[in-house]
């Protein structure tokens, strides 16, 4: 592959950023015509090379690019997808897609929906972000790793604090850089000494994966970094017990930051852990992995208990976030070839499901103007296609046979199985959990009957929005009706981190 | 003797010298408002001055230049670069100030400065070093003080004075020992004489004791560090920038160059001593900026903070931790620098120097704010802006030289930087003006800081992406020492 796909699909966003920035700011309409363009055409992108990954049945590092970056250091700007990573570009394109139809916004109604404050500044940091979030994805390198990681973290900040909700934007995007600042430098201190360690054994300096993958670190080297390199990086996964900054930066932030923060920063968080921590450190795996498992069962279950208790519609998806990353850690924390595909699709599956869930809710509070569960009520028959999203979404998320949940979600507990039983036990009340408290949910939410204070006033969804619903929904049932479209390809990348685990 | 190369040698020197002649013969028949215009010619003149020396007087192999006063090597020459460049700045931002703008002394002031910077950056002898940096720093006394009519800024000026006079007189004492204990000023026959034993090592501990007295005031590290909030505060804005910058940096230059090349013999004992140092100085500098609500002394705290980062990297004593300290200031330079533009063109147009005062400028002037953004991000240490990078660099130098404590404690420090960089960035973006009619209050750019900025927010983001070229300009200045 000679066409730098990776690295245009990486830096689209930051130059259509740019270009926002230039643009004049009462220009509103064409600053989020461009916005659209460019997420439309990032879609495509990433949307084309997980089809040839697919189609052309690869395996293993693809696409490559390598530049030099600085050679006296072995810092290298290499870009690559494999079976892990490629559907989780594919996954960015679609929210960032999304995302920017949801944050529209309409100047002339008087539904107060998406954007209108300064949207232009909204979308150039919301770009900035997208495009970290795509760096992470397909480095090779190390540095560049923690270059584009820390770049999808910092407009998180601003993102929520200037657009987020009024009541607890402050203390929620404070709480949430620093959460994420500081996950990041631990896993930065682990990163520099295995570079260092690398050297040492090697005599070559160099940040790159591929090689620090065989740098032949000792074993007690890897159990004392694993972690604090995973867990660093696992705080953005959001890993009971570092989990408390995402709700509450879930709930605060605007509906597309929302979409974002939830569907894609999170599995940023979990596949740094894996990338880095997991594949890295194999042997600090292994050591640790029932600590991990244990971390994860304690999420999953308390995660979906304490959504059930929520009165407010976005806690309740903040905290089903918790609980369905912690099965992500879950499977992950397996270390065997059927949990970590569990693992992959859920991240996939998760991003698409929690991305349609912050969608809707998005769109019923800026017409309802509350997100108080009881005191909402018949959005059925206002919002049809709305309702029918949520549903879907809703069975994802309870991991139905035929969505992309249970595709997801029955290998990781298979996984879990074959490692400790009782935590599969112990993890699967959470199923149940998650069923009632959707389908409690769904009940009051779209088909009691609707209060009166609503009445009159709330009105149905614009065609974006549709557009985006239906987007998110064909990719939760492609996958459930035709698991062949990821698993296979998962697995391929599973098999990668298997010979690591094996050979190690 | 007097080779082609001894000019080149030279070269910046003689042309800054010559900028400030022309300074000195044109400003009194300008008429009164067009005085400013110094300040174009200040800064036009450097970006010759530098143009001219990159093409004719780049250094070769190192050498020693005019009697072994002066070293002619690339350390010294990036270093100069980056004075030349803070000061053609630092002359821009002054520019529209409103009682220093139309006044060519400042100008003149601000080149002899330099002048004296750039020979810091090079001297290889006590004698030349000493004068270098009192050079250096008397203009800079008379620059703090500059607005007579304000009582701030005569406070500022004198405690610079009382403070850099003991600070010097003490680094003073440490030379005459050096002098007296070996015989001669060349740092590098005093280098041998330590290699040799010829100077017992007790003495060395009690010079570099006194020499760190000094050169800690320079840079603003804990203990010394007291002058530099007030001073700030009170000095006029690009003053406060340039002390910032251009100064603490060439105190870094003679740090290293001193350290490194003159005394490596006691590396243990004083990257001990300045390890406890950079964690004391990052801490204080840190923690004293959490409660601060004038953004100038924000800044000075920060930048107090700052010297103890890039402590880390001389600390780490190796040829990376060399090149990690000069790349370090490079990205310092651009993004302090930065910061205190904004500070200074906000304070025009307002006249307020509160960090409150910021609140609604995303809607007053959205571009500045971007550019306050930038320049605070990158004091925070976030890519794609330089402070990144080089605090990459410093914490890689620390843990290679197994220094974990320490990087430990310069991340720690790192998060609190974090907090109140963004605590300031919510005034501006988050916060309105009380009335919520910011539309009202534009705050324009003048051409000379809307050019100032741009090049400088350029530079923060180039040093923080594009960073292979600038790391191989500080590490090939690092090489020189590990040769």
């Amino acid at each position: 592959m000679n066409f730098p796909i990776l690295s245009i699909i990486t830096f689209l966003p930051f130059v259509a950023g740019a270009i926002i920035l230039l643009m004049p700011a009462e220009r509103k309409n064409e600053t989020r015509a461009v916005a659209l363009a460019a997420a439309t055409l990032d879609l495509l992108l990433s949307g084309w090379v997980y089809l040839q990954y697919l189609t052309q049945g690869l395996a293993g590092y693809q696409f490559l690019e390598q530049y030099n970056w600085l050679p006296q250091l072995g810092i290298t700007l290499s870009f690559g997808v494999d079976g892990m990573s490629a559907p989780l570009v594919l996954l960015t394109g679609i929210v960032m897609f999304t995302g920017v139809l949801i944050s529209w916004g309409d100047d002339d109604k008087h539904v107060m929906a998406g954007i209108q404050d300064r949207p232009r500044e909204f979308f150039a940091f919301l770009f900035l972000l997208a495009g970290g979030v795509f760096g992470v994805f397909v480095s090779l390198d190390l540095f560049m790793l923690f270059f584009f990681y820390e770049i999808a973290v910092f407009p998180m900040y601003l993102l929520i604090a200037i657009w987020g909700w009024v009541k607890t934007r402050e203390y929620a995007a404070m709480k949430l850089t620093l959460y994420l600042f500081i996950g990041s430098v631990v896993a930065l201190v682990g990163a520099l000494a295995m570079y260092w360690t690398q050297y040492q054994n090697t005599g070559v300096l160099s940040f790159d994966m591929l090689r620090l993958e065989n740098a032949g670190f000792s074993v007690a080297f890897q159990n004392i970094w694993f972690l604090p390199v995973f867990l660093g990086f696992a705080v953005l996964g959001g890993i009971w017990p570092f989990h408390n900054w995402s709700p509450d930066g879930h709930v605060a932030a605007p509906t597309a930051v929302s979409m974002f923060h939830a569907g894609v920063l999170m599995k940023l968080g979990a596949f740094a852990a894996l990338r880095v921590g997991v594949m890295l450190l194999p042997e600090g795996a292994k050591t640790w992995s029932p600590l991990i498992m244990g971390f994860a069962a304690i999420a999953v279950v308390y995660g979906a208990y304490i959504a059930f208790v929520q009165t407010d519609l976005k806690y309740m998806i903040g905290f089903s976030s918790v609980s369905h990353m912690g099965l992500v850690m879950l499977g992950i924390s397996t270390l065997n070839q059927t949990g970590l595909t569990g693992a992959g699709v859920q991240m996939f599956s998760h991003g698409v499901m929690t991305a349609l869930f912050f969608a809707v809710t998005g769109m019923i509070y800026d017409r309802a103007h509350t997100r108080m569960i009881p005191e909402l009520g018949g959005m059925a028959k206002i919002m049809p296609f709305a309702a029918i999203g949520f549903i879907i979404g809703g069975l994802v998320s309870m991991g139905m046979p035929l969505f992309s949940g249970f595709v997801a979600e029955f290998p990781i507990f298979m996984g879990v199985w074959r490692e400790q039983w009782l935590v599969a036990v112990i993890a699967s009340i959470s199923i149940v959990i998650t069923a009632a408290y959707i389908m409690m949910n769904i009940r009051k939410v779209f088909f009691s009957p609707m209060p009166e204070n609503l009445e009159g006033h709330v009105g149905d969804i614009t065609v974006l929005d549709k557009v985006a619903i239906v987007t998110l929904c064909l990719f939760m049932i492609g996958i459930g009706w035709f698991p062949a479209l990821m698993v296979p390809m998962v697995e391929t990348g599973v098999e990668n981190i298997m010979r690591l685990l094996g050979g190690a | 003797m007097y080779t082609p190369q001894t000019f080149a040698s030279i070269l910046p020197e003689i042309l800054i010298l010559t900028i400030g002649i022309l300074i000195l013969i044109f400003e009194p028949f300008w008429k009164e408002e067009k005085r400013r215009n110094a300040g174009w010619l200040t800064a036009g003149g450097l970006f010759i001055a530098m143009t001219v020396s990159l093409l004719f007087a780049r250094p070769g192999e190192p050498t020693s230049m005019l009697g072994g006063m002066i070293r002619f090597d690339w350390l010294g020459f990036f270093f100069k670069m980056l004075f030349m460049f803070a000061g053609a700045a630092t002359a821009l931002l002054l520019m529209d100030h409103e009682r220093a703008g139309k006044r060519g002394e400042a100008y003149l002031l601000l080149l002899a400065s330099l002048l004296g910077m750039n020979l810091m950056a090079v001297s290889s002898n006590l004698v030349m070093l000493y004068l270098a940096i009192e050079t250096a720093s008397i203009p800079l006394y008379i620059l703090a003080g500059f607005l007579l009519d304000d009582e701030r800024s005569t406070e500022a000026g004198f405690k610079y004075l009382l403070f850099g006079a003991v600070s010097s007189t003490i680094m003073l004492y440490g030379f005459s020992l050096l002098f007296g204990f070996s015989g001669t000023t060349d740092l590098h026959e005093i280098a041998a004489m330590f290699t040799t034993g010829s100077i017992s090592p007790v003495v060395g501990f009690g010079v570099l004791i006194l020499l760190m007295v000094g050169l800690g005031f320079k840079v603003s590290i804990v203990p010394f560090h007291f002058w530099a909030p007030d001073v700030y505060q009170g000095a006029p804005t690009p003053v406060a920038g340039f002390l910032s910058t251009a100064s603490k940096a060439a105190g870094f230059a003679v740090v290293v160059r001193l350290f490194f090349a003159a005394l490596p013999d006691f590396a243990p004992t004083w990257t001990l001593v300045f390890a406890a140092l950079s964690a004391i100085t990052m801490t204080v500098g840190n923690l004293l900026a959490l409660p601060q609500t004038n953004i100038k002394r924000l800044l000075a705290y920060s930048s107090i903070s700052h010297a103890g980062y890039a402590l880390i990297g001389v600390v780490a004593f190796s040829q990376l931790g060399a090149a990690s300290v000069v790349f370090y200031l490079a990205a310092y330079i651009f993004t302090n620098l930065l910061a205190f533009g904004i500070v200074m063109a906000f304070s025009r147009i307002t006249g307020l120097e509160e960090i409150t005062d910021y609140a609604g400028l995303s809607r007053r002037n959205p571009f500045m704010a971007l550019m306050m953004l930038a320049a605070f991000l990158s004091l925070a240490g976030m890519p794609p802006f330089g402070g990144f990078v080089a605090k990459i660099f410093v914490f890689a130098a620390g843990v290679q030289a197994n220094y974990i404590w320490l990087v430990v404690v310069g991340i720690i420090n790192s998060i609190i930087g974090v907090y109140y960089y963004l605590n300031a960035m919510k005034y501006v973006y988050l916060y309105r003006m009380p009335n919520e009619d910011e539309e009202q209050h534009p705050v324009p750019l003048t051409r000379p800081y809307a050019l100032a900025l741009v090049v400088l927010v350029i530079g923060v983001i180039l040093v923080g992406t594009i960073f292979a070229p600038w790391f191989g300009w500080s590490d090939s200045g690092a090489l020189i020492l590990f040769n």
